[in-house]
């Protein structure tokens, strides 16, 4: 998805079109539909079992409000740093010589192969009450933002490199021989380019932190209206036997993120109009 | 075939902490004559993930969790027989007390359950909402200032009064002790079977047991729809008998058979106000319902809420 913006002018291919196209499209709707659509559905479903009350009661509940709330905020948050720090790293992997680039390349990807509880624990041994490094963030929302932050990591990375490397320097070239200084030309001409796929790369983040769950098992305090986020008031209520207050939230947490993932597709659409 | 002994063998389907115990009984169980050579395969996870597991169709013959209402869960789908706690144990498999496990040699001074209300006193326990297990540690708490003649205003008070102090709430007992060992709090509300086996680990940890404090009791039962009746009753029967119990009683549980209880009774003193949910809080269904209910004492307590609303009931 990444690529979009600078794809968009290379010529279609056609391929498949006429013959292959009906068959491909039903692959693929009812692949999509075992996996994910009828599941989907199926949840929706158990958050209505009560009617539209029971799931308006369910996530107007205090405890769930500020469980949705906080993991919002928090999504946030890691969404913005990912977009800098993502844009800086994918930017010194594709512009800058150095050796050992091609190790750090592949160290991006780590983070999802990572068993997210493992990743916890590595940072409430380093960051915790106990840590070699005297940093103590474990329990605060802090540490929370810290744990998302190492999971979504590869997603802005991952999206901005490919446009970077496609990057024609010509045009960057052709703004600094008319007289454009390296900020002039980083605002004006690369920063537009790059903006599509960061956006892109922010909606897949921001949606990952908002369902993260295991890395956060050892590191949040967990304690409601304080730094319990939305994944683990679903646990709780389904620990308490609760299913359809759990699907409720579970619905009221795809919803959000699927707005955001529409709303953000749509500005991605429309900055990649007026970059060019 | 007369004897036990098919291929189907027995599938345990256990809660996370016996899980030294039972590779030690299992061992123990192939080895005597009656189920020679019976396969036993096992699976470990929180009591109320492996309840509804088996409640949604996962496989088991013989079911030991942590608390009974994750049988008794089971016991409403068919799953288990309704009759599963009329053994001469009551159908309990081991017991234990809720304690105080406390940083090595007690630095703070932590005696008794008042102890955790103090300013200088962080707390751990795990979610009540989010951990069965955890409502043992609601149920002492509650239960300890009931049997110091405290009226239910002054227990709930108490209660509210100790999460006050509550300043990590994992979302399981495992993952509780690992945040403890880890450095956070003072003081870590747990049961004697865990704080004994960390110790046993070599974990800085010591523990107290309060004086009044809420008798643990970990149901076993078969499955009604086990492959291998005869085989998963056989292994309920030899968990019950004395060399199974000796290897609980070793690795941290207080045994529901009274002569293997006699011979450790120096490592399990028994508390002068020891309770039972069923004696105490009026049963399982009913303290569930008062507390962990939508509208319940610890979610009138999480959201800072009166916790006498209006009614003098």
């Amino acid at each position: 998805m990444s690529a979009r913006g600078m794809g968009a002018d290379r010529p279609r291919i056609t391929f498949g079109r006429r013959a292959g196209a009906p068959i491909g499209v039903g692959v693929a709707v009812l692949y999509m539909s075992l996996i994910v659509l009828i599941p989907l559905a199926a949840l929706t479903g158990g958050a209505f079992e009560g009617g539209w009350s029971g799931f308006w009661d369910a996530i107007t509940n205090h405890q769930a409000l500020s469980a949705v709330w906080l993991t919002i905020k928090l999504s946030a948050i890691v969404m913005l740093i990912n977009a800098v720090m993502g844009t800086v790293i994918a930017w010194v992997l594709v512009r800058d010589r150095f050796p050992g680039r091609g190790i750090v390349n592949s160290l991006i990807d780590l983070p999802f192969a990572l068993p997210t509880i493992v990743a916890g624990l590595t940072l409430l041994a380093l960051y915790g009450p106990r840590g070699p490094i005297g940093i103590n963030v474990a329990f605060t929302q802090a540490g929370i933002v810290l744990a998302l932050l190492l999971v979504t990591m590869p997603f802005v990375v991952r999206s901005v490199q490919p446009v970077l490397l496609e990057m024609d320097r010509d045009m960057e070239q052709a703004a600094a021989s008319l007289g454009a200084g390296p900020l002039t030309v980083f605002t004006r001409v690369i920063f537009p380019n790059l903006l599509p796929a960061i956006i892109g790369g922010c909606g897949l983040a921001f949606s990952r932190a908002l369902g993260e769950f295991g890395s956060l098992v050892l590191i949040t305090g967990n304690i409601p209206f304080q730094d319990q986020v939305a994944s683990f008031y679903i646990y709780s209520q389904i620990e308490s036997d609760n299913r359809t207050g759990a699907a409720a939230v579970s619905v009221l947490l795809l919803v959000l993120s699927l707005s955001a993932l529409l709303a953000l597709s749509a500005l991605e659409r429309f900055t990649s109009r007026h970059a060019r | 075939m007369g004897c036990i002994g098919g291929d189907d063998g027995v599938t345990l389907l256990a809660y996370t902490t016996p899980r030294e115990v039972y590779e030690e009984v299992i061992p123990a169980f192939r080895d005597t004559p009656a189920a020679a050579g019976v396969p036993v395969r096992q699976s470990y996870g929180p009591s109320g993930d492996q309840s509804r597991a088996a409640e949604n169709g996962l496989q088991a013959d013989v079911l030991a969790l942590a608390l009974a209402p994750d049988i008794d869960r089971l016991v409403d789908d068919g799953i288990v027989a309704a009759d599963w706690d009329q053994g001469p144990t009551d159908g309990f498999v081991s017991t234990s007390v809720v304690v105080l496990a406390v940083r090595e040699g007690n630095p703070k001074d932590i005696r008794d359950w008042d102890d955790l209300l103090r300013d200088d006193v962080e707390v751990v326990t795990p979610n009540p909402l989010s951990s069965g297990g955890a409502q043992w540690n609601v149920a002492a708490i509650y239960g300890a200032e009931l049997v110091r003649g405290g009226s239910h205003e002054d227990a709930l008070s108490h209660l509210a009064a100790v999460f006050d102090n509550v300043v990590v709430q994992p979302k399981g007992s495992r993952e509780a002790l690992q945040v403890f060992s880890a450095g956070k709090g003072d003081v870590l509300v747990a049961y004697e079977s865990e704080a004994v086996i960390a110790r046993q680990k070599g974990e800085a940890v010591d523990y107290v047991v309060p004086d009044q404090t809420v008798l643990i009791q970990h149901p076993i039962a078969v499955s009604a729809e086990a492959a291998d009746p005869l085989a998963a009753r056989a292994f309920v029967d030899y968990a019950l008998s004395e060399p199974a119990q000796e290897v609980f009683a070793r690795k941290g549980y207080r045994s529901v058979l009274p002569e293997v209880a006699a011979r450790h009774a120096g490592a399990y003193p028994v508390p002068p106000g020891l309770f039972t949910v069923d004696g105490t809080l009026g049963g399982w269904e009913r303290f569930r319902a008062d507390f962990f209910g939508p509208d319940g004492h610890m979610n009138r307590i999480f959201g800072g809420q009166e916790l006498f609303p209006g009614d003098d009931r």
